[in-house]
């Protein structure tokens, strides 16, 4: 008992910190990637659909490591992109935490774009028709008309990104690597503490993942309309 | 004031090939679901592009395939009233109709929500401008839709079956209102449905539509008097028919098993007789046969008798709608006979 008291008297929160401000970045980032995304593939032809969505959905599919591997090998510095980055604007991407966001945000990228596709796909498109006949322009039948119809769908796409992205561990130490206070997310902190046999530790923060875990479902699920539902089925 | 369409378009089952002019007047498009009516709407609206053609709104070429001219809907002038309303569900009704407000593009907010308000109250819809259009019974959100569309000053009215998702009363209390925006309106209104009713009571000028193409065209009572082909017949409310010969100066009708003396010369393949034309007794100008009763079934307020020639008992089935009164005193078998310039004449 004392052992845990000192444990949390001393207590780094950085991690906690880091993996928030990149959830909330990547969430931001991947929002309106995602919903441009959905918007050009659902405008695209059949055959170009199919490949776009594909490749958009490619990250979901495959295990982190192998899209932080396809990132290390665009952004370290001894390859064309990332030299270029470092060397003319002074970016850098690996072992930064500009790497924490674009890892969790290529991750977490193909949950918001599938579904906004989704939703979009949902909206009766006689709503669009309706407003083009009426003169409304493009831009602004997307953000008046179809988004607002759509809205349950989205919401529940980006809680959902965000959680992808503040669990997000694969790409991530591969690209930012793992420096605590700057590169050091919750879930790299469980996986550095457990190598070292320090269960106590790694337990809290695995508490502390799973209450934001259940709150954003718990988001999830009023988002998507679970809450709006007032006659029970079953 | 005009419409004029030349299109074709391919669209799965069947292909669209229609050529059309209107002027100040309400031209009805009447057919069986499917067969390319509503296609035409949307072509002319602009929410599909036909394969070749030309459309021109008031002498304004808003499509043509040669030249490589296709406005887009926002700039077509076209307002499309759509069967399930299409009212946006986030606004409500004031902001629904102010978006129609919205096309001139010169008007103040204040100015806008004012047309608005004056177009929701004479669609009687005032007191409901704050709701959402989920609140609001389908008769409601269909002349909201119509309100927004009048708001919106179009060149032509579009109207895609617009009573047909509403039940009986409320259809009949909408069509009211939209005969009354149609009448006051100054352009050219077309109107899409499958009930020939709807047609009589609210159109001058008919097109009659087959797998995608223009069977018949013509006035109203004209078409009505003398459908021309089968299919015409059919959808103006034609019961009985039955494929036909011509034989010297009779016409055979096969599927009755009868023939009758033939008034007008002409290619004829098919003939239809009208369900109430019908009358009891026998005359002598050849335009009667023996009948025998094989069904009585009771409408509302009328009594439909199927009934089939008495001479051939292999003969198709012929229907009679008479009042409840003159059905009650038919004996079971008996001579029916009907007017001789009711027997319509009628090619493939």
């Amino acid at each position: 008992m004392r052992q845990l008291g000192q444990i949390i008297a001393g207590f780094d929160w950085s991690p906690f910190w880091i993996s928030l401000k990149t959830g909330i970045v990547a969430t931001v980032v991947c929002f309106f990637l995602g919903l441009w995304a959905a918007r050009m593939v659902l405008k695209a032809g059949p055959r170009l659909r199919a490949v776009a969505d594909s490749i958009l959905t490619l990250p979901m599919i495959l295990a982190p490591t192998v899209a932080g591997f396809f990132l290390l090998l665009l952004f370290s510095l001894r390859r064309p992109v990332g030299a270029f980055l470092y060397n003319e604007l002074n970016i850098k991407v690996v072992q930064t935490w500009l790497g924490c966001i674009i890892a969790a945000s290529v991750i977490s990228f193909p949950l918001m774009y599938r579904n906004a596709r989704a939703a979009f796909e949902q909206v009766d498109p006689n709503l669009i028709y309706a407003a083009r006949t009426l003169g409304m322009k493009e831009s602004r039948i997307f953000w008046r008309v179809v988004l607002p119809s759509a809205g349950p769908g989205v919401a529940s796409g980006t809680v959902l990104t965000f959680a992808r992205a503040l669990g997000e561990f694969g790409a991530t130490s591969m690209l930012a690597g793992n420096i605590a206070g700057k590169t050091g997310t919750i879930s790299q902190k469980i996986a550095n503490v457990i190598k070292d046999g320090d269960y106590v530790t790694a337990g809290i923060w695995v508490g502390i993942m799973m209450v934001i875990a259940f709150i954003i479902l718990v988001l999830f699920n009023l988002a998507s309309g679970g809450g709006r539902h007032r006659h029970s089925r079953w | 004031m005009s419409v004029y369409v030349d299109i074709r378009k391919k669209a799965g089952s069947f292909t669209l090939d229609v050529k059309l002019e209107a002027g100040r007047e309400t031209l009805s498009l009447l057919g069986n679901s499917g067969c390319g009516k509503s296609m035409t709407l949307r072509c002319i609206a602009g929410i599909e592009r036909p394969d070749e053609g030309i459309i021109r709104i008031n002498d304004r070429t808003v499509f043509d395939s040669e030249k490589h001219i296709d406005c887009r809907p926002q700039k077509r002038g076209v307002g499309y009233l759509f069967q399930n309303y299409a009212l946006f569900p986030n606004m409500t009704l004031l902001q629904n109709v102010m978006v129609g407000a919205e096309r001139s593009g010169t008007l103040t907010r204040a100015q806008r929500r004012e047309l608005a308000m004056r177009q929701l109250a004479g669609l009687k819809l005032e007191g409901l401008e704050n709701s959402y259009p989920s609140q609001l019974s389908g008769g409601q959100q269909q002349r909201a839709a119509l309100a927004r569309i009048l708001v919106s000053q179009p060149e032509i009215l579009l109207l895609d079956e617009p009573f047909s998702a509403l039940d009986a009363a409320l259809r009949w209390e909408t069509e009211q209102l939209v005969r009354a925006a149609i009448a006051d309106f100054p352009g050219t209104a077309i109107l899409v449905t499958h009930d020939r009713d709807e047609v009589y009571r609210l159109c001058d000028r008919l097109a009659v539509y087959r797998h995608g193409c223009i069977d018949t065209l013509g006035e109203k009572w004209e078409l009505f008097a003398d459908p021309r082909t089968a299919n015409t017949a059919r959808l103006t409310g034609c019961k009985n028919l039955s494929r036909a010969r011509c034989e010297g100066d009779r016409i055979v009708a096969e599927d009755w098993g009868l023939s009758f003396p033939l008034l007008r010369e002409g290619p004829w393949t098919w003939v239809g007789i009208r369900a109430h034309r019908f009358l009891p007794g026998r005359t002598e100008d050849g335009f009667s046969f023996p009948y025998r009763i094989t069904n009585d079934i009771e409408d509302t307020f009328s009594r439909i008798l199927q009934i089939q020639n008495a001479d051939s008992p292999d003969s198709a089935l012929i229907r009679w709608e008479t009042d409840k009164e003159t059905a009650a005193a038919l004996p079971e078998t008996g001579w029916v006979h009907f007017p001789g310039k009711e027997l319509l004449l009628l090619t493939d």
